[in-house]
């Protein structure tokens, strides 16, 4: 019989971290597991912040600078929560040169947001994405996880403002 | 003697089989303008006209003509008919036209060269068989040369196909498959491990996200003979977190592979074994770089370190590891099968077998093609992709993402091949080919991979962290209007400093673009100056 290992105690009660938990389990609470871990935090509570980064690292038992590193050198993690909405620009060399630049300038003149940036009512956050693999559709854009192509900037701000009303 | 295994799953296909079927598109492309729909109308209107014992609505990956999505094609044995561009409001009129004449008005013509000059390998199965159904593949041969491999073959003969086949590396680089294999499989180290490099960060590149999503199992078969060949038990497949719906499939692939005895202990009753897991990506193209990639799968920050050693010798978590890109793992299990010697057949001299590319830009048919090596450029864009939309002029093609080059419109004709690409100051690359009009200015397009290399160097080696910023800085002057005369020189300087100097693949190709550039458009590089007041301010660039 293997010793359980002593977990250490949740954040909070919330039952979230119970998945986390769960993550960090079934890859065997190995710092190895670091990145898979991350990915199940963002995936369940939005973003990392502090409090969910200082108990990864001690569950792993790795330091929470190493934790910071792989945190912030991928572009995926977000350290800052995400507004209700989001609006992912391709900026893949296909849309790059079918005008995803102009995707995102109407989406600053008309919502004020740069890549990067959620409104100041936390309903739209706007992200610009490396190449979503959708060239075939370019320019392309995700608004809350489905892609649409082929997108003039009229009717992308027009669709931006259908979805957060 | 087939497995039991295998048997059993080909009944359970043929249980299923109908006369009809209506395949629809679900790739993520198709999905992107509403096959999810589509499939959903065509279900209904099946199980309204109580149909279904004679019509099957499968739900199938990515035919390869993106821009005509949603792509639907109606077949029974004998014929089949592409429908274009279809709407939940034709399901009715499709559904009904099966037995009788097929709609005209949507018909895709399927006799024109975009589908006639492919040469279908790694995307046989592709848009044929229901990507989330394990028997689907197995009915149309899969896992057969798993099989073979295991029970037939002994670990050095798989090695003999694959170095007679003449594979070379599809990731880019091109180096040669067997010679990989070899060097793993004579490791005497106990613990071995095979990875699939699936981070395709590539900007214009959706081979390996096509495949995944099309044909799962087509990538862990070839994986599992890998691991046979030169012995390893475990494998990771490393998947960009962008990709979703390839990453859902895949894990569902495994589990079915699994449960059907073909990963895991005992593969197919054998004393091979084998399983796979997957790890995400988080959002670093560097990681692509294959260091930096075992060192993300070992949940640290991808920065790639000196070679040697090579991961062949001392990889993931210090042991030796195979390390392939998905298309080159999705051509083992058709080597295996058909022999060496026949898959070389196909190609040239020094690039045998087919390739995969992504077709996008200002080009009338965008998507996905196999073609055989050797093919020209020309007949690729101009051909089978249709030429510019509106009847203008390719200006250059561009091969390779970041790392690779723009080929002008004069050098077109050149067959497309590892060693000519190279010879022409581009790479092959994973296969994202975006073709670009007169509209482009080249200058612009440098800038645009330069920003990219910069933001995605590691920062681990000086040439590489400085000088794409530098090489950026210049060129934002020239686009600005603000370069100085020394500007020119000084970006060849430095040019050839980074390529030169830098640790990995990323910094020694980051300056390919702004080299092939300049050596065929070099005077719009100096129009650039001649314009340029160096007291003029450096303008904003446009948001990102």
């Amino acid at each position: 019989m293997c010793p359980q290992t002593v977990r250490n105690e949740a954040p909070s009660d919330d039952k979230r971290w119970k998945i986390i938990n769960a993550t960090m389990r079934r890859n065997g609470d190995d710092s190895h597991a670091l990145i898979e871990t991350l990915h199940s935090v963002q995936e369940t509570f939005g973003y990392l912040d502090d409090v969910a980064l200082s108990y990864v690292a001690k569950s792993l038992r790795t330091p929470l600078s190493r934790v910071y590193g792989v945190a912030t050198f991928y572009h995926f993690f977000t350290l800052k929560p995400q507004g209700e909405h989001s609006c992912v620009v391709c900026t893949g060399t296909a849309c790059h040169i079918k005008g995803a630049q102009a995707l995102l300038s109407a989406i600053k003149g008309s919502f004020g947001v740069a890549p990067g940036e959620t409104t100041a009512d936390n309903k739209l956050s706007v992200i610009s994405a490396r190449c979503i693999g959708s060239c075939g559709l370019a320019p392309a854009v995700v608004i809350d996880g489905n892609v649409m192509g082929n997108l003039s900037p009229q009717t992308l701000v027009a669709r931006v403002e259908r979805e957060i009303g | 003697m087939p497995s039991d295994e295998l048997v059993a799953l080909k009944t359970k296909a043929e249980q299923r089989n109908r006369a009809n079927r209506i395949c629809v598109c679900t790739a993520a492309s198709c999905q992107s303008v509403g096959a999810d729909r589509v499939h959903k109308a065509f279900e209904a209107e099946v199980n309204k006209s109580q149909r279904e014992e004679q019509v099957e609505v499968r739900a199938v990956g990515c035919m390869g003509l993106c821009s005509a999505g949603p792509l639907v094609r109606i077949e029974n044995d004998e014929t089949a008919v592409l429908y274009r561009n279809v709407t939940e409001q034709d399901a009715s009129a499709l559904a009904q036209s099966i037995g009788r004449a097929p709609v005209e008005r949507l018909i895709c013509p399927t006799d024109v060269p975009f589908f006639t000059r492919q040469h279908k390998i790694v995307l046989a199965n592709c848009g044929q068989i229901h990507p989330e159904r394990i028997e689907d593949y197995v009915a149309v041969g899969g896992y057969e040369a798993l099989y073979r491999a295991i029970t037939e073959m002994t670990p050095g003969e798989v090695l003999a196909d694959v170095k007679a086949s003449g594979l070379r590396g599809r990731g880019g680089a091109g180096y040669p498959t067997g010679l990989k294999w070899q060097t793993v499989a004579k490791s005497p180290d106990p613990v071995k491990y095979v990875v699939c490099n699936a981070d395709e960060g590539d900007p214009g590149a959706f081979m390996d996200r096509s495949v995944l999503e099309s044909d799962p199992h087509r990538v862990l078969e070839g994986m599992a003979i890998a691991a046979y060949a030169v012995g390893a038990n475990l494998g990771y497949v490393y998947v960009r977190a962008e990709y979703p719906l390839a990453i859902s499939r895949l894990r569902l692939a495994i589990r079915q592979a699994k449960a059907a005895n073909l990963l895991g202990q005992n593969v197919a009753g054998t004393r091979f074994e084998f399983s796979v897991d997957i790890r995400l990506g988080a959002g670093a193209f560097v990681c692509g770089e294959e260091t930096a990639l075992l060192l993300s799968i070992e949940g640290r920050r991808g920065q790639p370190r000196p070679r040697p050693p090579y991961p062949a010798e001392r990889g993931l978590f210090g042991r030796a590891t195979l390390i392939n890109n998905v298309e080159t793992y999705a051509n083992i299990a058709t080597i295996v099968d058909r022999g060496g010697a026949s898959y070389a057949s196909i190609g040239t001299e020094r690039s045998k077998g087919t390739k995969v590319f992504a077709l996008a830009g200002q080009v009338k048919n965008t998507g996905l093609i196999e073609v055989p090596m050797g093919i020209s450029l020309r007949e690729i864009v101009e051909d089978m992709g249709g030429g510019v939309p509106a009847g203008g002029r390719i200006k250059a093609v561009q091969t390779g993402g970041p790392s690779g080059g723009c080929i002008p419109n004069e050098h077109l004709d050149m067959p497309v091949d590892y060693d000519s690409l190279q010879q022409v100051g581009s790479i092959m690359g994973s296969g994202g080919m975006i073709v670009m009009d007169e509209s482009s200015n080249m200058v612009e397009v440098a800038r645009y991979f330069m920003e990219f290399s910069m933001s995605e160097s590691c920062g681990k080696c000086v040439p590489c962290r400085v000088g794409t910023y530098q090489m950026h800085q210049i060129l934002s002057r020239m686009l600005s209007g603000c370069a100085g005369p020394g500007d020119l020189s000084m970006l060849e300087e430095l040019t050839r400093a980074v390529g030169e100097t830098s640790l990995c693949g990323l910094g020694q190709s980051a300056p390919n673009p702004i080299k092939s550039t300049l050596r065929y458009y070099r005077s719009e590089y100096e129009e650039a100056l001649r314009k340029s007041r160096p007291s003029m301010p450096l303008a904003e660039e446009g948001v990102r």
